[in-house]
């Protein structure tokens, strides 16, 4: 483990970024070269929301892993930050490339679509994080507000992943792999802390 | 190329690339990915193929396919199909009325729905190994609804034979009503009084109505049906507006003189 938390200390953090935008590229790359299949609308605005939920995920996989020993909080900013984009992008493919821009529906679906909505919440819980993700954010807040604020992240897998079963016709493995990640991601943060790390809970 | 004649029920609209109508299909028993039933379907074996035809009818029996289809005028059909997630595509059907089966069959007075199947055989349709569909797929329709003209029972497209992953060697096209209406692989024809259950409205009555008449002023309780995407017209091509009874209204709106389409959605 220290071994690994070695290695993971000498790869700079823009790496993290870099890598993070190649399925990006690649989803670039595949709808100039007209190689995403017969739907290319579909398979952006799935890609894109996938990769929102994959990143978001990572990035709550941090502090968990943190407690065995695995230290990645240094590229936990950058996982969120990608999360962010894709999650925006995917809104972007949404309302221009799936809706056509069609306004009224846009907002008709806002108003009463739950699946819809679950999706905006998941966007709006993550833009104060993308907001608040400064080294200057964080002093201005306070470490500790900007914890208690970044807490909404819980909110927005929890949305994320609700939108993708509400929008699912039937229970897919998919399906069942992203929620359970995310029951799990969070569920070990209900996880009393061991005392052999010398903390109390508070 | 089968020889099937045109027909004035045919759209003038552009139909979808043959390789679009071919790669992206909604077909669970061969998985639940749009890419899977053209992946998976390779090894389904549709000839021989037999068809049951059952219930109230005066000529019950079990029907070699091509004892079925050999009286049958083919034409070719040029039908819009809106699926119910909000896309549709524009398809050059081979069939013939799924009245002509019927009526050489015999049907019975009793007789006011038609239900139908789809083959069970769970070590070539791999989709049907999960139990997330209560297998055999059914769906039905009303007797007046399966002897309108429009109603086909399709056996080509594109003048081919039917690719397996469209439903072959035989499916239903009943293009006024959501895509899984027009069940596919079809081994069983059943002549019944009462309203026979039907697959998507056994998994969810809410949202999925025996009807499922195409209706942009009833939304499926989670999305809206307003408008579609037609698949095949681009990137940045956007929408149309969904017609009622998907642009069949002429034809079929009398099936539904009276009838709350809210309430029998």
């Amino acid at each position: 483990m220290d071994r690994l938390n070695g290695y993971a200390r000498r790869v700079p953090t823009w790496v993290v970024y870099g890598l993070g935008l190649v399925p990006l590229a690649l989803l670039v790359w595949g709808a100039v070269q007209n190689s995403l299949g017969v739907d290319p609308v579909k398979a952006i605005e799935h890609r894109l929301g996938e990769l929102g939920l994959q990143f978001l995920l990572a990035s709550l996989a941090v502090t968990p892993l943190r407690r065995v020993g695995l230290n990645l909080l240094r590229f936990r900013r950058a996982l969120g930050l990608l999360a962010f984009a894709y999650v925006s992008l995917h809104l972007v493919a949404w309302v221009w490339l799936d809706m056509g821009l069609r306004w009224a529906e846009v907002v008709a679906d806002l108003w009463k679509r739950p699946y819809v909505i679950l999706g905006m919440v998941g966007f709006l819980a993550l833009l104060p994080l993308a907001l608040t993700s400064t080294n200057a954010a964080i002093r201005r807040l306070g470490p500790k507000s900007w914890g208690r604020l970044h807490r909404l992240a819980y909110v927005a897998i929890l949305a994320g992943v609700l939108h993708l079963v509400l929008l699912s016709k039937v229970w897919t493995a998919e399906v069942l792999v992203y929620a359970g990640l995310a029951v799990v991601l969070l569920g070990v943060r209900l996880l009393p802390r061991r005392s052999a790390q010398g903390r109390v809970p508070a | 190329r089968i020889e099937a004649s045109p027909s004035t029920f045919s759209t003038d609209a552009t139909p979808n690339t043959y390789e679009e109508i071919t790669s992206y299909n909604n077909f669970y028993e061969f998985g639940t990915g749009k890419e899977d039933p053209a992946l998976y379907s390779g090894g389904l074996t549709v000839d021989p193929w037999s068809v049951v035809i059952d219930g109230l009818v005066d000529k019950p029996g079990t029907y070699d396919l091509a004892d079925l289809v050999k009286d049958q005028a083919l034409e070719e059909r040029i039908y819009r199909f809106r699926c119910v997630e909000a896309w549709s595509m524009v398809i050059p059907w081979i069939g013939f009325e799924l009245s002509g089966i019927l009526n050489r069959v015999g049907v019975q007075s009793g007789a006011k729905f038609v239900a139908f199947e789809t083959l069970v055989r769970p070590e070539e349709m791999p989709g049907q190994q999960s139990r997330f569909i209560e297998w055999p797929y059914r769906e039905g329709l009303r007797l007046d609804e399966a002897m309108h003209p429009l109603t086909l029972m399709a056996t080509g497209l594109y003048g081919e034979p039917m690719p397996n992953q469209n439903g072959a060697p035989i499916r239903l096209v009943v293009p006024w009503k959501y895509g899984f209406k027009s069940i596919k692989s079809i081994v069983r024809i059943s002549l019944v009084a009462e309203m026979p259950p039907t697959t998507w409205n056994m998994l969810q009555p809410s949202e999925y109505g025996f009807y499922a008449n195409v209706n942009p002023t009833v939304d499926h309780p989670r999305w809206s049906q307003a408008s579609e995407r037609l698949v095949g017209s681009g990137l940045f091509a956007g929408r149309q507006d969904t017609l009622m009874f998907n642009g069949y209204e002429a034809e079929v709106a009398g099936l539904y003189a009276g009838q709350d389409l809210a309430v029998d959605y």
